[in-house]
């Protein structure tokens, strides 16, 4: 089909919606995995047709899903995520030491050139790698070696690697995303890594701009400016012109700098998505209005867009796997909300229509874009 | 054979619709029915017992004949009702969340 896949990971399941190009009349295909957690999904650019996605619960674990159709057909494969060696301890959130432990995968990578490769982000953070389409799984141990990684402490959601970048020319450079340790860079393909967090101010450490533990939200960049980088942090949003090395704000005039998704227009790399939520401790949209804020300068000057998004009694976050575009033309951006919508906007973000209204709370969003 | 009775998502997972039926070989313990239903339905390796370690997960519990096994270490002979077919081993996922 020519058209979109929208892939959405639930608290109760998954499902897959899929449109034509006029991105209007959708079909809704689940839920898939009912009952369970889906915290992402995930398809292959070099394969469309595969599909990962991570469900996993708190009574059976993880299952890691695989389908070759489209998501047609699943089938479990590998589920075992073993952190190499003696994992040790990183903190927890009293200060207390804690064992690593694995939880869930929260976030899948797949390789832009092999379906069966794909990097994942685990909870306690680490970043694993298959090479055999999810049958077994390796962990690029240099990452948690990094002798800051022992005083890593969670975010309020765990202690997630939630961002997996890597260079779409040069598969040795990643950037990868833990919350709350921050942004690291390697350039051996996930052999060692270095912090790469300049510039950040976080006022809740005794240091706010040290090296590491800051609480980073999600990370974005247009594949045609693989060193410019966006960021949604814990609060401010920030921005990189040189791989993640330095960093300078960009929060401008939005109505909060707090929130947890962004993301890059498809077409346009200077023109950057957020959701503005309220604080860290009222984790829904300011005024009670839905609105998503656009800049076409790259940031500092921010547009609200609120054509079909709910403007009175709008209490939903919008989680930082939840936000997508597809790449159409114009471009399309969805966004899924924990109140279970997923809205749609077929040109950019002007203007907003729901694909879905009553889902469980979205987890995550992911698009396809198939010719 | 065992009969392993399992909760509803696990049987989901397996592609099972009732209960569970595997072959043990003597002496029949715990360890060994687990080990034998996660040779016959790899799918739920990791699910009910930690990866590696074999450790029960929190959530689970394992009930057999009135017993409460979720303890027991794998050793653990299954009751007679058990190993003769007349009772199922049962797998339950503990009253938590929504």
């Amino acid at each position: 089909m020519t058209g979109v896949r929208v892939l959405v990971g639930t608290r109760k399941g998954a499902f897959i919606l899929t449109a034509d190009g006029h991105r209007e009349a959708w079909q809704v295909h689940g839920p898939l995995f009912g009952g369970w957690e889906v915290y992402h999904l995930a398809g292959s650019s070099a394969d469309p047709d595969r599909l990962y996605a991570s469900q996993s619960n708190g009574w059976f674990g993880q299952i890691v899903q695989r389908s070759d159709d489209g998501g047609a057909r699943w089938e479990a494969v590998g589920n075992e995520f073993a952190y190499t060696g003696d994992p040790g301890t990183h903190l927890f959130y009293d200060g207390s030491e804690q064992p690593w432990r694995f939880t869930r995968a929260w976030h899948f990578a797949p390789s832009l050139d092999d379906p069966d490769v794909v990097h994942a982000g685990v909870e306690d953070a680490a970043l694993f790698r298959t090479d055999d389409g999810g049958h077994t799984w390796s962990e690029l141990a240099g990452l948690r070696g990094h002798p800051s990684a022992t005083s890593w402490q969670p975010g309020a959601g765990g202690l997630c690697l939630h961002t997996i970048l890597v260079h779409p020319d040069d598969p040795a450079t990643m950037h990868v995303a833990i919350s709350a340790a921050g942004v690291f860079r390697s350039e051996d393909a996930g052999e060692s890594w270095t912090p790469a967090n300049n510039g950040l101010h976080s006022g809740f450490m005794p240091e706010p701009e040290a090296d590491v533990g800051h609480c980073v939200h999600k990370l974005a960049r247009h594949p045609s400016r693989p060193d410019v980088l966006f960021m949604q942090k814990h609060w401010d949003v920030m921005r990189s012109d040189d791989g993640g090395r330095n960093w300078y704000e960009i929060s401008g005039d939005l109505p909060s700098d707090f929130g947890f998704a962004i993301d890059v227009h498809a077409h346009e790399p200077d023109t950057v998505y957020v959701t503005p939520i309220t604080s860290d401790e009222e984790h829904y949209p300011p005024d009670g209005r839905l609105r998503v804020y656009r800049s076409r300068t790259g940031g500092n000057e921010w547009q609200p867009l609120t054509a079909g998004l709910p403007q009175e009694h709008c209490y939903v976050n919008v989680l930082r796997d939840a936000m997508a575009v597809d790449s159409m033309d114009p471009c399309g951006v969805y966004v899924g909300t924990t109140g279970g919508q997923v809205y749609a906007s077929a040109d950019a973000g002007d203007h907003w229509s729901p694909i879905v209204r009553d889902l469980p709370a979205v987890l995550s969003v992911e698009v396809q874009t198939l010719t | 054979m065992i009969r392993i009775q399992l909760p509803q998502q696990l049987r989901s997972l397996a592609g099972i619709a009732g209960e569970a039926g595997v072959e043990v070989p003597p002496p029949v313990t715990l360890g060994a029915a687990l080990d034998a239903l996660e040779a016959t339905y790899p799918t739920l390796s990791g699910t009910i017992r930690d990866h590696g370690t074999t450790r029960r997960r929190s959530f689970i519990r394992i009930f057999a004949d009135g017993e409460d096994l979720s303890d027991a270490p794998p050793h653990t002979p299954l009751p007679r009702a058990i190993v003769e077919g007349r009772q199922p081993l049962r797998v339950v996922g503990a009253i938590a969340g929504g």
